[in-house]
């Protein structure tokens, strides 16, 4: 129950960076803790204790992890690298469009 | 036919990866094949239509059922994806066909079609999926993609307004994810009927209203519902006029109130309490949408939040879950695509001939631009509810619904938004096309060809769209839609079968 309430926190860490950190860099890192708490958390709801592989044949009574989320959060993983390429380019423009990271310095959209 | 299914997904998707091949050697290519994949998949839709009372499944790669345990991808045709299908699928098509003139403006057309594919495949994904973790890698195609294309004039306000979008936007995606995990502990399956049939068995414990909570914050920030909307008065009109169509008129639905809708109602199972809260955001989102729009100048902006407002009326709907009020919902999600696809599209002709967004400085162009004012006519009518335009329609039967759950005050706040929906709408149209003219416009001229035949097209429909509501059509065509969702969770057993 612990690792799941830890995975829990390291969310809501990586929300609250997300909704109070002022520098773009900065909220994406929030975004990427979130992201990863989601992985681990996601890890973690397959795990067995003492399991193994699942890949032996012909083995009854042994205790197997579950291998589905561990094949989709893979998966995860490679769609969290597209979403932070493209938030991490979109950060390095602004930043030559506006010459600053301050998001209370980037506002020319207001109402 | 089974094997139609996934080309909804297989077509467009193909087509964004052949575009940037071909497409560097042939400039026209974008245009072409963008409208041929969006004119097929329309076809497709439409002739889609006539399974509307069946529920067929497809088994990606043949994957089926082991025991009565599905374990591979399902992907559903169901009525209400049916109608889903034919709205993303209709906007599209007009997107692409008024994109062939409008995106001269912009540098790289085949960049702009491929990114326009891939959203367009992963909201057909969204409506077909039958799997959870699917419906959340379509959502992100679909969001990756939109993310993009706000940004695609790389303007600093465009800028601005997707870092801002994919922010929120990635919030969001992640408490779906989060409630999709939490589900899958809770049920060890992530087929979205299987998840229900576990729900059904074991009841629903407190861990599910927790998902609940997760995918209510996760897809309202999807769908702008109003606590979550911050993003979409920067994002949508920041957008090219076609991706604001497509972004306001059908991508906040189908990959915001679509899934959330197709989770409470089939999946979870819908009962007071969330109706309850549907309504409660109903309203705030109708309430507040519709007064920050009546002091906008920007018509884009003043557009992008009547959005929400709009948005508030289907919720509405969805949340009362009486046939009626369903039919209204549905009724109205697709009067919504029209006329706001229409008002986003002609805002783009306007900034294309006039070259500004803002209402003060336009004016008189009811005679310099006979058509697209014509057609903005059409859809501000259909929006602030005149009869006989659709939007009349579909707002009458959620407020009769109302009255007949019972709900004398939600039918008032009801009205209350409708009447604020005149009063915006009014304001545009008289700055834009009838006032006093804030600047020159003697050299202003109508739009090119193909702008006006999409204008054309949306506005007829605006029109005509009231006919489903005749006896016999609305049987043929709603009322199967709407079945699939007072059915519930029969859902379930049609899919496992």
């Amino acid at each position: 129950m612990i690792h799941y309430l830890l995975g829990i926190l390291l969310f809501v860490i990586g929300l609250y960076g997300v909704l109070v950190k002022r520098n773009l860099f900065k909220i994406i890192i929030g975004l990427i803790i979130m992201e990863y708490a989601t992985f681990l958390l996601f890890a973690l709801v397959g795990f067995r204790e003492h399991g193994t592989a699942p890949i032996q044949p012909g083995v009854a009574g042994k205790v197997f992890v579950d291998p589905l989320p561990q094949a989709l959060v893979l998966t995860a993983i490679v769609i969290g690298l597209g979403t932070t390429a493209l938030i991490a380019g979109l950060a390095v423009r602004i930043y030559e469009k506006y010459g600053t990271l301050d998001i209370r310095k980037i506002k020319k959209l207001k109402g | 036919m089974v094997n139609s299914i996934p080309l909804f997904v297989v077509i467009p998707l193909g087509c964004a990866f052949i575009l940037p091949v071909i497409g560097r050697r042939w400039e026209r290519a974008g245009d072409l094949f963008a409208n041929l994949v969006t004119v097929t998949l329309l076809g497709l839709a439409i002739w889609s239509v006539r399974f509307i009372r069946e529920t067929t499944v497809y088994h990606v790669g043949g994957w089926g059922a082991v025991n009565g345990i599905p374990i591979g991808i399902y992907l559903v045709r169901d009525g209400l994806s049916i109608f889903m299908l034919v709205v993303v699928n209709l906007i599209a098509f007009v997107a692409t066909l008024y994109s062939i003139n409008y995106m001269e403006y912009f540098t790289d057309k085949t960049k702009y079609y491929t990114l326009f594919m891939l959203m367009l495949a992963g909201m057909n994904g969204v409506i077909l999926t039958g799997d959870f973790f699917n419906l959340y890698v379509f959502i992100e195609i679909a969001a990756i993609a939109s993310y993009a294309l706000v940004a695609f004039g790389t303007e600093a306000e465009e800028l601005e307004a997707a870092f801002k979008y994919q922010v929120m936007g990635s919030v969001g995606s992640g408490f779906i994810l989060l409630g999709i995990i939490l589900l899958y502990s809770y049920t060890g399956t992530l087929n979205m009927a299987d998840v229900g049939r576990v729900i059904l068995d074991k009841g629903a414990s407190n861990l599910v209203w927790f998902v609940n909570v997760l995918f209510i914050v996760g897809f309202g920030l999807k769908a702008a519902v109003v606590p979550f909307h911050m993003w979409l008065p920067d994002a949508h009109p920041s957008a090219p006029a076609p991706i604001s169509a497509m972004l306001s008129g059908v991508l906040i639905e189908s990959i915001g109130v679509y899934p959330l809708t197709r989770i409470m109602y089939n999946v979870i199972g819908f009962d007071g309490v969330l109706s309850n809260i549907l309504i409660v955001l109903a309203i705030i989102s109708m309430m507040i949408g519709g007064l920050l729009a009546l002091w906008q100048w920007d018509y884009k902006r003043l557009l992008a939040y009547s959005s929400i407002s709009q948005v508030g009326y289907i919720l509405l709907g969805i949340g009362l879950g009486t046939p009626l009020g369903l039919l209204g919902a549905l009724f109205h999600l697709f009067n919504h695509s029209a006329f706001k696809g229409l008002l986003f599209l002609d805002s783009g002709s306007i900034v294309y001939s006039v070259g500004t967004r803002d209402l003060r400085e336009m004016g008189e162009l009811d005679r310099r631009m006979p058509i697209t004012s014509k057609t903005n006519l059409v859809a501000a009518m259909s929006i602030a509810g005149v009869p006989p335009f659709n939007g009349f329609w579909s707002k009458l039967i959620i407020i009769i619904a109302c009255i007949q759950a019972g709900r004398y005050g939600v039918a008032g706040w009801a009205i209350l938004g409708s009447i604020l929906t005149f009063a915006y709408i009014l304001k545009a149209e008289r700055y834009a096309f009838y006032g006093k003219a804030g600047r020159d416009v003697a050299d202003v001229k109508e739009s090119p060809p193909f702008m006006c035949i999409a204008l054309i097209i949306l506005a007829v429909i605006c029109v005509v769209a009231g006919l489903m509501l005749l006896p016999n059509v609305r049987e043929t065509i709603l009322f199967p839609v709407v079945n699939t969702l007072t059915s519930g969770t029969e859902y379930i057993w049609r899919v496992l079968r």
